[in-house]
Formats: C-alpha cells, sequence, structure tokens
C-alpha cells in the first residue's frame, strides 16, 4: 500500500507490504474490515469476550433496544441508549474519531436570562405539557394549560 | 405537481451567484448539523406517529424563530417522484431520504423546511439536519448562519446532549459536535495531472473525506468533489472548521500549481481540450447530465485560465443546476424518462451560453 503524509507543505510518499503497515498501526482490508464502525460491529457478538461487558444483554430502558440491535442496524436506538451502551460505544469513539470526550459547544438549553428568551422558554414548556395533557385526554387540565398560553400571548 | 404540498421554492440558489470567496474553483460551502429531540425514539426505532409529531414541534419551533419564521415545510412523504428528485438536484435533501435509492420508498414523516438561507431535514437519519449553503469558500460564515438557527431551535426544543459525548445522534460517527462541513471543489487541474489520487489520499490520512457532487455514496462528476471532515467528536467546532479550511486552502493551492504545469507542458493540448468542451456545449442538440458536467469542467477550466471568453460562473453554476433531469423536465413539462430531457437539456445550454457571449 502507499502511504502519502502531508506535514506542513511537505508530502512524502511510503511505500509499504500490508504487514508493515499493520506493524505501523495503519488499518488495511487485510487487517480489519473496511470501517471502524464495520470492524467493531463484525467484533460484537463473535467471542468478542473483551469488548462486550456486563451490560450487553440488558435492553435500553428508553426504547428496548440491544446491544445487538445496535449491532444489526449501526445505529442507537435514542438518547438513553447512549448512557445505557456507554462503554462499548467509548470503545468505538476512540477508534471512530480518536476521541471520547466532547469538546465543542455546550448545549444548557438555559438561554440568556433575558425576558424574551424566558418568555420563549415557559411557553414551550407550557406547549409540551398541554400536548402531553391532550394525549392523555386529560382535558381539563389541557383548557387550563391552554389558558395559560393565551394569557401568555396576552 | 407537489401533491397538496406548497409550490417548489425558487429562492434557495443564492449561493449560485459565485459571489462568495475562490467562487473560481469552490463552487459552494455546506455546514449541517445533526440534532435529536430528547425522549423521543431515534430514526430506526420510532413509529409513523412519533415522525409525525416531530414534524409538528419542529414546524412549530421554526416558526416561532427568527431565521426560520417565513420557512416552507415540505412532507417528501406526500410529493410526487418528480419534486423529490428536484429537491434533491438543489441539494436540500440527501438521495435515501429523498426515496430515490433503488427501494424508491419515502418513509412516512420524511419532511424538509426550507428557509431563503438554512434548511432543515426532519426524520432523516437524525431528527434535524440543520443545513446552510453559500457560495464560494465560506466556512466561518456558513457555520455562524447554522449556529445562529440552532441556538434559536435549541430554546423551543430540548435536544437530546450527554455531558460526556456530546450532540447524540443515531449514528455514533456524527456524536459530538454533529458538523459536517463539505467544500464543493472543482480540481481538474489536478485531474488531467494525475495528481488527485495522491492528494485524496494525504487528505484522509489526516481526517479528511471526499465524496461526489450529489453527496455520500456518489460517484465524482465533473472533477468536482466534496471535501468534508471526518470526524465530530474530540474538537471544537472552531477547530474542526479552521483544520478543514487549512487544507483546503491547501487543496486550492496544488489545484493552482496543476494549472501552471498544464500551462507549461501541455499548453496545446489543455487549448484543444477546453475550446472542443466549449465547442459541444454550444451546438450539441441532445446531451446527457454526465456529459453536460463534463463539458462544464472543461468550460470552467478554460474560463478559469484566460483561455476562454469568459463566460460568468454564475452561468456555469446555473447550468450545473437547472441543466439536471428533474430541472429540464420541469421546465419543459415532460416526464423524467422522455428522451426528449437531452433535447431540452442541448437547447437550455445552448440558449444561456449565447447569451453571455460577446455579440
Amino acid at each position: 500500500m502507499h502511504l502519502t503524509q502531508i506535514v506542513g507543505d511537505q508530502v512524502t510518499t511510503v511505500h509499504l507490504c500490508s504487514r508493515c503497515a499493520a506493524e505501523r498501526g495503519i488499518e488495511t482490508d487485510a487487517t480489519v474490515s473496511q470501517t471502524p464502525l464495520g470492524a467493531f460491529l463484525a467484533t460484537m457478538g463473535k467471542g468478542g469476550a473483551a469488548a462486550t461487558p456486563p451490560l450487553l444483554d440488558d435492553s435500553c430502558l428508553g426504547c428496548g433496544a440491544t446491544l445487538q440491535d445496535f449491532r444489526a442496524s449501526g445505529r442507537v436506538g435514542c438518547g438513553v441508549c447512549w448512557t445505557t451502551f456507554e462503554r462499548p460505544l467509548r470503545d468505538l469513539l476512540r477508534r471512530l474519531h480518536g476521541a471520547t470526550r466532547h469538546s465543542g459547544e455546550q448545549y444548557l438549553n438555559a438561554g440568556d436570562g433575558t425576558p424574551e428568551t424566558e418568555m420563549v422558554r415557559e411557553r414551550t414548556r407550557l406547549r409540551d405539557q398541554l400536548r402531553q395533557a391532550i394525549h392523555g385526554e386529560a382535558f381539563e387540565l389541557a383548557a387550563q394549560l391552554r389558558d395559560q398560553l393565551r394569557a401568555l400571548d396576552g | 405537481m407537489t401533491g397538496g404540498n406548497p409550490p417548489l421554492p425558487t429562492n434557495d440558489l443564492a449561493w449560485l451567484d459565485a459571489t462568495g470567496p475562490e467562487s473560481h474553483l469552490v463552487l459552494s460551502t455546506r455546514v449541517r448539523l445533526a440534532r435529536n429531540l430528547v425522549g423521543r425514539p431515534f430514526w430506526g426505532r420510532n413509529a409513523a406517529a412519533d415522525r409525525d409529531e416531530i414534524v409538528q414541534v419542529v414546524a412549530e419551533a421554526a416558526a416561532g424563530s427568527v431565521s426560520l419564521a417565513d420557512a416552507t415545510l415540505y412532507r417528501l412523504d406526500a410529493l410526487p417522484r418528480s419534486s423529490r428528485l428536484w429537491l434533491h438536484e438543489r441539494q436540500q435533501v440527501s438521495r435515501d431520504f429523498a426515496g430515490l435509492d433503488a427501494s424508491g420508498t419515502v418513509r412516512s414523516g420524511a419532511a424538509v423546511l426550507l428557509g431563503g438561507r438554512a434548511g432543515i431535514m426532519v426524520n432523516e437519519e437524525d431528527h434535524l439536519r440543520l443545513q446552510t449553503l453559500r457560495s464560494g469558500f465560506d466556512l466561518d460564515v456558513s457555520y455562524a448562519e447554522a449556529d445562529r438557527v440552532d441556538n434559536e431551535l435549541g430554546l423551543r426544543l430540548s435536544f437530546a446532549f450527554h455531558p460526556e459525548f456530546g450532540y447524540l445522534t443515531s449514528c455514533p460517527t456524527n456524536v459530538g459536535t454533529g458538523l459536517r462541513a463539505s467544500v464543493m471543489i472543482h480540481l481538474p487541474g489536478l485531474v488531467l495531472t494525475k495528481e488527485i489520487g495522491k492528494v485524496l489520499q494525504g487528505l484522509a490520512q489526516v481526517g479528511l473525506t471526499y465524496r461526489g457532487l450529489y453527496g455520500e455514496g456518489s460517484e465524482v462528476l465533473g472533477n468536482i468533489f466534496q471535501l468534508s471532515n471526518q470526524t465530530t467528536l474530540g474538537k471544537s467546532e472552531a477547530e474542526l472548521l479552521d483544520h478543514l479550511g487549512r487544507l483546503v486552502r491547501q487543496v486550492v493551492e496544488y489545484e493552482m500549481r496543476a494549472r501552471d504545469v498544464l500551462r507549461r507542458d501541455a499548453a496545446a493540448a489543455l487549448d484543444d481540450k477546453v475550446w472542443r468542451a466549449f465547442g459541444l456545449l454550444r451546438h450539441a442538440r441532445s446531451i446527457s447530465y454526465d456529459e453536460t458536467l463534463n463539458l462544464l469542467s472543461g468550460v470552467r477550466l478554460g474560463v478559469g485560465m484566460g483561455v476562454l471568453p469568459a463566460v460568468p460562473l454564475r452561468t456555469l453554476n446555473q447550468l450545473l443546476v437547472e441543466g439536471q433531469t428533474a430541472h429540464v423536465a420541469a421546465q419543459a413539462q415532460l416526464d423524467l424518462d422522455d428522451d426528449a430531457i437531452a433535447v431540452e437539456r442541448a437547447s437550455l445550454i445552448r440558449r444561456l451560453l449565447e447569451e453571455e457571449l460577446p455579440r
């Protein structure tokens, strides 16, 4: 295989056999399957005991998905899955991204504390509750929430 | 033609005007943010009713925002194939999402919300795929626009966020920032000098990935490459954009050097190639889109190197979009599989090019 590295303005190409490439830690078709995700998924359920902590058989409390479901689809079932399958997912993230910790923008859903923002937040909260109330056929509560929303829109 | 949906948008192609930085090489810059809503199953595990509710919740949040207050909602699951292809050709929806893959089916709840400068695919692989598109090489402004919409929606919706993993996504390849920035760049010099393989391989080594004109899984046509960041976790948004930006600037430099080599070592062959491309486009009576793309690449190169008359980049960009099948079909009121599309396309190209030439 040919390995091209760019450091600054310098482009260097090194020719390596698969074995030497593997020794340098470069993944080739011969060493792993084509993507880290594919490789990770391939090790799951194939006696990959080291990569299968005890949580494996537990299903997610959020959506009922199991790690086997993730293996089959390559997709995480819901936000709670990320906590339920935290350990195996962390291993995967290390291979996919070379990191496991988010260091970008923090989402606090806190807004900037201005009255306008607080108004938006309050309206959002009431609307969510109203939707739930209607869904649960709690019509008295729904009527109260509707009135509160109207008062806010006032 | 829109199956109960509003008329298809026409105000979403500001990027075509070629006014952005490095427009001679970089067609457009796109920033995409993947977001999911708290407490709702993701893509693979939600039901039709969940997806309908997500469309409703997102549309309400957008209507209450400043940036997307006037956005229009299109339900892909109620649009005919011609309209879905039309939106895909304008890069507003991905291929599978629009039901344009082999299966040909559109998932219920698939929708896209389109404002002037930002769009959101709803119920794609993530609940929200927010994207902005700008002319030329403009990562910072494109991100600033996406970030503004994201902040506005983030107040009105509750996004799934984990203290360690960041924004949670359906596919682990997108987790963290959820940010995928792509630069659509035209690299005929590197292709003609056969340097492109090395450059792409080098980019892969430093965390960049490339795709064709239509994104993931699409083949490279017309020497147009989409370069984007491969990882989304472990670096801040600014670091990811900076890394991509530095590498794209390097690629721009390589392309310009390759053009110098062509000018020096193959001037006559280059001259012939670009004039032939120009001649074919100006005189063809029937032409496929693939051939159009290849010839437009030659013309763009010839204009960029001062070999051909200065056809405005805007016209070349316009042909790139309006020469596509669903656009030609809509314009000429033809079915998508009508053989006359190739004839209409050739006629459109001749007309636009003639309008731009000095008399």
